[in-house]
């Protein structure tokens, strides 16, 4: 018989929302338990329920109260969450090239100082990281991807920059991301990626999905710059792969 | 064809309509009018679904200038209109006629009115809404705030009969918050500090997040979660301790404690405080704010049976009387600062 898994806890988020919290933490058991969560959503949509947010540690579910209430909901919710979480989902794979360092990602140096190493070194660590979209969030495609090494984990920037470069790679804590928008971040920038994981006008919209599994895999800035224009006109660049 | 063209408008200016839902698990949040009602009754004024799109008008004035005869709807925060010297009253349908000019002047009492026209507003709608959202580049005809010398177009007004609709009384009680998800993060004395105080909206807010002056909120355990999910009306608290609710153009994730979220039925309510103005909070139970939500769900479904015809021009110029009465001081929003800082300056992933 399996072990019965701890039900999360259910938050209201107003009236019209469900923060179901699996941890407080960044905890990899709790997100596999938010994406099967979400997953089983999608598969048995519940009357009612507009659309579902996965977190690292929880999963936002926005529903319409005049269709069904809070303790309705959450009871459905309870049910769905205590099924055993499968052990291998079938998820994508993406390689996604970054090019490190220099104006693509002007705190390699300064990482690499602070870590006692070389910027060489902070790369083949980046890059040999087997990754899962954990989140995406903030601004359109901004993925967050959980199995950062700990020996990359750093405290996030005292002064965050108000503006980072559009396809910006970066590590910050226990996390490393890539994100689509240029805008403001307090994470330390690595790299760059060609790969646009929000583009309008092209299909999908959306290239990552959260659960995806993703690597990366170092690129000249000569490979950047022809991705970059193939990117623009609409190619995913990222490679998918068989898992 | 007919076309409307913006001669003034000041900033916080904007096509919205229902928003486009269902992809914030992408990052992409919903934005669309910060108040339904009022898009609502404007649109239901000209005959369009209650979500169409509109001009959402922040709280400066504005002149639009009609090429063909056009048809509009004003609702919202009230503010002195008129067409070509004939006044509008609030919450009324009025016609432009081929090169006239309607003038808006700034909001009282309210931040935000919304200018309905009939048959909508011409665009090329992304994930069905034409609603701007600048950061994602979407928003159409223009993915960005309006300016002067913008063009929208539109059917050609229709000659129907104008219209009043009869909306409930304005409010001014407190807003309510229904407590958490995060409200474990704070002392019982910080929560009813919370509840005791007056607050008042800065100037420095706009669609992503109304920041609140007040005393500080302290966390118990520091201001740092793990990111979650946010909805409109969040109330977090970063480091400072100086409360931000989230608006409709806010990330979809933040790491800041959420200590309430504005019932959905008061979003729109809270949404027209004019910075500046004293205001407090009052807590509810999710089940009652949920008894809230579906009587506001009702108010926007019957919102066709109250329409009104309009006897006379006199009545139309008592309803504007009426209005001016009515409402409050003009908004002390200072031009200056309303929009010129964004909260992106001064927040981030996490």
């Amino acid at each position: 018989m399996a072990a019965t898994l701890p039900p999360p806890r259910l938050l209201p988020s107003g009236d019209s929302a469900i923060t179901v919290e699996f941890s407080r933490n960044i905890d990899d058991a709790a997100n596999r338990r938010v994406l099967a969560l979400d997953r089983a959503m999608a598969a048995e949509p519940l009357a009612g329920v507009t659309e579902t947010v996965p977190t690292y540690r929880s999963l936002l579910v926005h529903y319409d109260p005049v269709q069904i209430d809070f303790d309705k909901l959450g009871e459905k919710i309870l049910a769905l969450a205590q099924r055993p979480v499968p052990a291998a989902t079938a998820s994508r794979r993406w390689r996604i090239p970054v090019v490190y360092g220099g104006e693509h990602g002007i705190d390699l140096e300064d990482v690499a100082k602070t870590l006692n190493t070389t910027p060489d070194e902070i790369v083949a660590r980046h890059v040999a990281g087997d990754y899962r979209v954990a989140m995406i969030g903030f601004t359109p495609g901004w993925s967050y991807l959980s199995g950062l090494t700990a020996s990359l984990h750093m405290p996030r920037r005292q002064n965050p920059r108000l503006l980072t470069p559009a396809g910006t790679v970066s590590i910050g804590g226990v996390q490393t991301g890539v994100q689509c928008l240029a805008g403001p971040s307090g994470w330390h920038l690595l790299g760059q990626t060609a790969v646009r994981t929000y583009q309008l006008h092209r299909d999908p919209i959306f290239l990552l999905e959260p659960g995806d599994n993703v690597t990366f895999v170092a690129v000249d800035a000569k490979t950047f710059a022809e991705q970059d224009r193939a990117a623009e006109a609409g190619e995913f660049i990222a490679e998918q792969i068989a898992s | 064809m007919s076309k409307l063209v913006i001669a003034a408008i000041g900033p916080a200016s904007s096509v919205q309509d229902g928003g486009r839902p269902g992809s914030q698990r992408y990052g992409l949040v919903p934005s669309g009018a910060v108040d339904r009602l009022a898009l609502a009754a404007a649109n239901t004024l000209v005959g369009n679904g209650p979500f169409a799109a509109a001009i959402e008008i922040g709280p400066f004035g504005a002149k639009f200038e009609a090429r063909g005869a056009v048809r509009v709807a004003l609702s919202g925060a009230p503010r002195n209109a008129d067409i070509a010297g004939r006044p509008v009253a609030p919450d009324t349908s009025a016609t432009l006629a081929d090169g006239e000019t309607l003038t808006l002047g700034f909001a009282r009492g309210g931040s935000f009115s919304y200018l309905a026209i009939e048959g909508g507003i011409a665009g090329e709608p992304m994930f069905g809404s034409l609603a701007v959202n600048a950061r994602a580049g979407l928003g159409s005809p223009y993915p960005r705030p309006l300016q002067a010398g913008d063009e929208l177009q539109m059917k050609e007004a229709s000659g129907a009969p104008e219209r009043r609709i009869e909306l409930p009384a304005a409010s001014d009680a407190p807003i309510r918050v229904v407590w958490g998800p995060q409200d474990d993060e704070f002392a019982d004395e910080t929560k009813t500090l919370f509840l005791d105080s007056e607050w008042k909206i800065s100037a420095t807010s706009d669609r992503m997040g109304y920041r609140l002056e007040g005393p500080a909120l302290k966390h118990l355990y520091g201001h740092n979660i793990v990111s979650d999910g946010t909805v409109n009306g969040s109330l977090q608290v970063p480091g400072n301790g100086q409360p931000i609710v989230l608006m409709a153009d806010r990330g979809t994730s933040g790491g800041y404690p959420k200590i309430a979220t504005v019932i959905s039925a008061d979003f729109g309510r809270f949404a027209q405080i004019p910075a500046g103005r004293a205001f407090r909070f009052r807590a509810v139970g999710v089940a009652e704010a949920q008894v809230e939500a579906r009587k506001f769900a009702e108010l926007l479904r019957t919102l066709p049976e109250r329409l009104r015809a309009i006897e006379s021009v006199d009545l139309n110029i008592d309803a504007l009387h009426d209005a001016n009465v009515a409402g409050h001081a003009v908004s002390a929003v200072d031009a200056g600062t309303w929009h010129a800082v964004t909260l992106a300056d001064t927040t981030g992933p996490d």
